[in-house]
């Protein structure tokens, strides 16, 4: 819930969708970090419209956003960016099932001076969306690789 | 250099290149030459279809759960569907509480779905905005507005379903756990503030220059029971006097392959195309509007009718209105169900169940035998009923407005398939239009 969180200095927000093979990346790397019993920062599965996204980092002072990304390299390719003061790459919008993607949210964010002050999105490239699909190795090692960053950029120990 | 040719001897090729997004995908072809339109494709990819052949032996209990991941936005209109479908087929209705609960869960989506298509997707058209972005620095307010009602909705649906993605709380037969009058209580400051702010919206929509375009169109939307505006249940009806039960839905329309689309098209069994969804529901409904909608309809300059597919940002402006109103009333009049659910009995039939989406009806059929297996399974979701609409509408549009220039044309194609809020609505701007000039 919003309230719950809205006090906290950091979010992770896994973004993706459980059934579609490596758009599940974020969401597991959410999952896994929420695990770790010393992690400070707030930590949210998010499969919903990415709209209420300006609701989940409403108040933080850092987001991290994960997400899976289509942007034409190899896949298991991780990417951080700093969309603090920046747009995403152009490569990475419009990527959303939904109305509203990452891209489009951090954008309507900033518009509204609701965009946390440090905006942080990896990336994780996928390459299969089938339903029901398993996550491709390089996605699985990706996210290993996602989880040791994120937690770095908190600044806890694993 | 060669002038220009007049816009009625040019050939113009408008074309929607296929988006590369996860679940959906959509493409759009009009071609025109000498001032005939000579042909309209709208190709759409429709998840559902997957869904179908996944849902066969599995148990009717699962229903809600499998196919409220058939769309992020609209949840709850394929678990709601889908219930009513199993009830059917194990000759049960659920009544009562639990409906209305169903009922008000319902708004909450209608909410939620109709201010992100009113304010993000469908307002930066009229008010020439590339998207809700660009509109966000000159109509910050009104930005504001749809995160807030959005939110509302979000709400409601945590409150009933458990959470505001793929609710999990729906059951067949009603809910797993029915919340008390306490925990629907912080709802509704919310809510009065939406409808403060909604009844603002629909007077502003009033204000927009709608695109001159008219047609025809056969209505068919639900028709409440208890004579409220359609939501969760309903007989289907239509604008030329049809009054059917969902079970009979196959014997009045039939699916169709063709060869542009891999969704299949909808239409009468006498051949003729339909739409659903918002348009619909009011024209065929007027009088199931609570007063203060039914105003505000008025005042917004509508009539009991309408028939310019792009006022439907109004309508959807009186049916958010309407929603919001409607969740009030619910939670005023809210009795906690005990049980939450009714106890369902498998046995071997069929069942039908259609609600209204807020893109239009969605029909679901299932055969299920004496275990609770589900022997078969078919969705026909709104959007792929209202793809010969679109295409028709667009054929019509674009017929009547080649003196547009080649911007206007595209922008105006554009807004007249949003008009419909189908699901392929997440590409804002997804068209391309390529002249060739002769």
């Amino acid at each position: 819930m919003p309230n719950a969180f809205s006090r906290a200095g950091a979010v992770v927000i896994g973004v993706g969708n459980e059934f579609r093979g490596d758009d599940a990346a974020g969401l597991i790397v959410a999952r896994r970090l929420r695990e770790q019993a010393s992690t400070q920062a707030v930590v949210l599965d998010w499969e919903a419209d990415p709209a209420g996204l300006l609701e989940a980092w409403m108040d933080a002072n850092l987001a991290i956003v994960v997400d899976t990304v289509v942007s034409g390299a190899e896949p298991g390719t991780v990417q951080r960016f700093d969309a603090s003061t920046v747009p995403l790459p152009a490569r990475l919008a419009g990527s959303s099932t939904h109305a509203l993607g990452v891209a489009e949210a951090i954008e309507l964010a900033r518009a509204l001076d609701r965009l946390p002050g440090r905006t942080i999105v990896y990336g994780i490239e996928g390459s299969s969306f089938s339903a029901g699909a398993a996550l491709d190795p390089t996605v699985e090692r990706a996210i290993d690789e996602t989880l040791t960053r994120v937690v770095a950029e908190l600044g806890v120990r694993p | 250099m060669t002038p220009p040719l007049e816009p009625r001897t040019r050939s113009r090729r408008i074309r929607t290149d296929a988006l590369a997004r996860v679940e959906g995908e959509g493409a759009m072809n009009v071609r025109v030459r000498d001032g005939e339109v000579l042909e309209v494709q709208l190709r759409i990819y429709e998840p559902p279809r997957f869904f179908e052949a996944l849902l066969r032996g599995r148990s009717y209990t699962e229903v809600p759960d499998i196919t409220a991941r058939i769309c992020g936005i609209c949840p709850v209109a394929y678990q709601t569907s889908g219930c009513l479908a199993i009830e059917q087929a194990c000759g049960t209705t659920v009544d009562g509480p639990i409906r209305e609960l169903r009922r008000l869960m319902y708004c909450g989506e209608w909410i939620e779905s109709h201010a992100l298509h009113l304010y993000m997707l469908h307002a930066p058209d009229f008010l020439g905005y590339e998207s809700a972005i660009h509109m966000a620095a000159d109509h910050r307010e009104l930005v504001e507005r749809a995160l807030a009602t959005r939110k509302a909705g979000n709400q409601l649906l945590i409150a009933i379903g458990g959470r505001a993605e793929h609710p999990i709380n729906p059951r067949t037969g009603g809910f797993y756990r029915a919340p008390t009058r306490d925990e629907l209580a912080p709802l509704v400051e919310p809510l009065q503030r939406a409808l403060e702010a909604t009844l603002d919206t629909v007077a502003l929509t009033a204000t927009l220059t709608m695109p001159d375009f008219e047609r025809d169109y056969e209505f068919v939307a639900l028709r409440d029971d208890d004579g409220r505006y359609p939501i969760d249940r309903g007989r289907i009806v239509s604008s030329g006097g049809l009054d059917i039960p969902a079970e009979a839905f196959d014997d009045h329309f039939v699916e169709e392959q063709v060869a542009h689309s891999n969704a299949l098209h909808s239409r009468f069994r006498d051949g003729g195309s339909y739409m659903v969804g918002p348009m619909a529901r009011y024209s065929l409904a007027f009088d199931g509007l609570s007063p203060l909608a039914r105003d505000a309809a008025r005042e917004a300059g509508l009539g009991p009718t309408c028939r310019n597919p792009f006022q439907s940002i109004v309508v959807r402006a009186v049916e958010l209105l309407y929603a919001i109103e409607e969740a009030l009333r619910l939670i005023e009049a809210y009795e906690q169900p005990d049980p939450p659910a009714v106890a369902l009995e498998p046995r071997d039939g069929v069942g039908c169940g259609v609600s209204e989406a807020p893109r239009g009806i969605l029909w679901h059929r299932y055969e299920i035998d004496a275990s609770g297996a589900i022997r078969d399974a078919r969705i026909v979701p709104p959007t792929s009923q209202n793809q010969r609409a679109i295409e028709e509408d667009l054929r019509g549009f674009v017929a009547g407005h080649l003196d547009l220039s080649d911007d206007e044309l595209q922008w105006q194609c554009e807004q007249a398939i949003r008009n419909y809020d189908p699901c392929i609505s997440c590409a804002t701007h997804f068209l391309k239009l390529d002249i060739e000039r002769a």
